[in-house]
């Protein structure tokens, strides 16, 4: 990949002011691009391993977006939740998830986030507060309320934010979801990553409303933000998740951004639904790690050498990560029956196969 | 021992569990200032104040995704489905959030809610409204299913439900609710889930059957008492865990069976047990076990075609005597 050497396009306003702007320390930005370079680098390694058929299934490359990942979820704290669809590795790492777990649950082995059986689209890590990695578009939206819905229960001052992309907000439960987090005035945070195309369906195809409509007709607050400048993602996200954890109530946020791959691996990148010139454009325009590279290097903050150095590392945790998975044995086959059950009644069948490992598992 | 209706034990059961935990909260459409459709949380919005008893907007599918994610969470969630007909919108949540969690994050979110409302036909509701909907859930692995016939029953396996760890579909008998019945009065009991009850005790014949069908299940059984035929009525009052033990011990002292359920027949309850009682106790029938379900038919409105439809007491007796070749 090049685009640690790319020229991206000059901004009109001043480069070095952006850090001040947005109130982002030296030490923050440069941090924020190590994780985009983590994101990048660690997408490319899991591209790598579906290629090579170490990663079966469905695998959704996050490739393009990688600022709406460190942008939203850095700012907040340890003890906020975060919840996703399907398109979730970065988010993972983003909320603290090791990359070992991430690529070995990628690579169905034991040590993945969830033992090898959830893979790509369901990583979960209840420690990190990562609460997954859902497959049904826009069924996560309900759960993340439900969370949100916990917190005031119990009057905690966390967050709960949910990722979703933007074909879920054609689905009956994301309105349900709203409404209600809307009339109890919950602390969720509806971040929709709008990369502008469900699957291979352009937004603007089926919605005849604008995304900043969409949260309108609940009474909550709707917010568009670039998606691609991770500094602008930052100082806004920590900004609204410190007024939701002091009660401003449900957001909405359309955050527009770009994928650069395509919806899956088995869709090229360009596809029938978008010309190759369109992503081309994209990704000399509008790649976050381009935009954030340009900016600090301008403002005297970054020079490539520090840059190939963190390019270097970024890379070394991937392959480090895609070796740790590797070496993972897969789930034993007891493992095929645990877990079903949160509770073993003592009378009484659970299970209906007749296979005698059915008996025994826990 | 109290004599209760099936809605005051169900009452009685929702306010001992608030006042024991207090992560447990009931959530539904019209569960607060109305007092629930069929008023079985009369008083509790009073008791517990509207954090804890909570009118929803008319939002299936949302309001269980809500209660599924704060079981993700921590709290112990009581969802109400004004009945089971409309929770088919919700279904996805149920299987596909609720049934699975556990599961696909290896053992990390464990799923503590009940998904609770009555199932199956009333009078004259017509299609929509009239459904026995337990085998949709008692498909999917990881979801558990409770279906009481009797006050007793419903006080002592709701609480089982709310404190089990796993999602629970715990379906009601809509024309139970004013059902009378004696409910034991000690503190705390508790019905173990996957423990079948003998409701009636024979010995030439067994009906096996769940939820309402009960007490169709004993109307046969008396009116067979009259011609010389003495049933077994077996209650298996969970669907899942299911008391295998007393199903086998039932069918190897009668060597005859009948299995009665409110639903349809296709992929039935009554399918499975068949299934699983001519694989585990093949030698011990002296005739083939037959089922007595619903019409394969959507329910209609008409009353002669409501009552044509539904499986009755004298449907139980003609498949009794089948079974027994008489």
């Amino acid at each position: 990949m090049a685009e640690t050497k790319t020229k991206a396009k000059k901004s009109s306003r001043k480069k070095s002011d952006a850090l001040a702007e947005h109130g982002i320390s030296e030490e923050l930005a440069l941090e924020l691009m190590r994780d985009m370079l983590l994101y990048r680098r660690f997408e490319e390694k899991a591209e790598e391993g579906y290629a090579i058929g170490k990663i079966g299934g469905f695998c959704h490359l996050h490739i393009g977006q990688e600022a709406g990942a460190a942008g939203s979820i850095k700012p907040l704290r340890d003890d906020d939740y975060v919840m996703s669809a399907y398109r979730e590795h970065t988010q993972a790492l983003a909320k603290g998830v090791h990359p070992n777990a991430v690529m070995a649950e990628l690579y169905g082995r034991k040590d993945g986030s969830s033992g090898g059986k959830g893979g790509s689209m369901h990583i979960f890590d209840a420690d990190c507060r990562f609460m997954g990695g859902h497959g049904i578009v826009g069924g996560q939206v309900p759960l993340a309320t439900g969370i949100a819905w916990k917190i005031k229960y119990r009057g905690e001052e966390t967050v709960s934010l949910v990722f979703m992309g933007d074909a879920a907000v054609n689905q009956g439960g994301f309105h349900e979801a709203l409404n209600m987090a809307a009339v109890w005035n919950l602390p969720a945070i509806y971040v929709v990553e709008n990369n502008e195309y469900g699957m291979g369906t352009a937004f603007s195809r089926v919605s005849r409303t604008d995304m900043s409509t969409k949260a309108v007709p609940y009474g909550i607050p709707s917010h568009t933000v670039d998606g691609q400048d991770v500094l602008a993602c930052y100082a806004f996200f920590r900004d609204l998740a410190d007024k939701v954890r002091h009660g401003a109530g449900p957001q909405f946020v359309d955050l527009q951004t770009y994928r650069f791959r395509g919806h899956s691996m088995s869709d090229p990148v360009s596809g029938t639904y978008r010309s190759v010139e369109e992503v081309r454009q994209a990704k000399e325009e509008r790649d976050p790690i381009a935009l954030l590279r340009d900016t600090l290097m301008e403002a005297g903050v970054l020079d490539q050498e520090t840059l190939e150095e963190m390019d270097a590392e970024a890379r070394q945790v991937s392959l480090d990560a895609a070796d740790f998975a590797e070496a993972s044995p897969p789930p034993g086959p007891e493992a095929l029956y645990a877990n079903v059950w949160a509770e073993i009644n003592p009378n009484g069948r659970l299970f209906f196969d007749g296979r005698p490992e059915s008996e025994e598992a826990s | 021992m109290a004599v209760m209706t099936y809605r005051e034990a169900l009452n009685e059961a929702l306010r001992e569990e608030m006042e024991r935990d207090p992560d447990v909260f009931l959530m539904g459409e019209e569960v607060a200032e109305y007092d629930g459709a069929y008023k079985v949380s009369k008083g509790l919005l009073e008791e517990f104040g509207e954090q804890r008893i909570v009118d929803s907007p008319i939002s299936e599918l949302g309001f269980t995704g809500l209660g599924v994610g704060a079981a993700m969470a921590g709290l112990r969630p009581v969802i109400e489905f004004m009945t089971f007909n409309f929770a088919f919108l919700a279904i996805d949540q149920v299987i596909n959030s609720a049934a699975k969690m556990y599961y696909m994050s290896e053992g990390q979110f464990p799923m503590p809610i009940v998904f609770r409302g009555p199932t199956g036909a009333a009078l004259q509701l017509s299609a929509q409204h009239s459904q026995a909907c337990e085998t949709y859930y008692s498909h999917a692995p990881g979801c558990k299913v409770v279906t009481p016939g009797t006050p007793a029953d419903a006080k002592g396996l709701l609480k089982a439900a709310i404190r089990d760890n796993d999602p629970v579909a715990f379906m009601e008998g809509e024309s139970l609710y004013n059902f009378k019945g004696e409910v034991p009065d000690d503190d705390d009991f508790v019905i173990p889930l996957g423990v079948a009850d003998l409701k009636h005790e024979g010995g030439d014949v067994s009906i096996i059957t769940h939820g309402k069908m009960i007490h169709v299940a004993l109307q046969a059984a008396q009116k067979l008492e009259k011609d010389g035929i003495h049933a077994d009525v077996l209650d298996l009052r969970t669907i899942r865990p299911l008391d295998m033990d007393a199903i086998l011990e039932t069918v190897k002292k009668t060597n005859r069976a009948v299995y009665l359920e409110e639903g349809w027949p296709y992929a039935g309850t009554g399918a499975q047990i068949v299934s699983m009682i001519q694989e585990e106790a093949f030698d011990h029938l002296d005739a083939p076990i037959i089922r007595v379900t619903q019409a394969d038919v959507p329910m209609p409105y008409a009353k002669n075609l409501e009552i044509l439809a539904k499986p009755s007491a004298n449907h139980v007796i003609e498949a009794v005597n089948k079974v027994l070749y008489r």
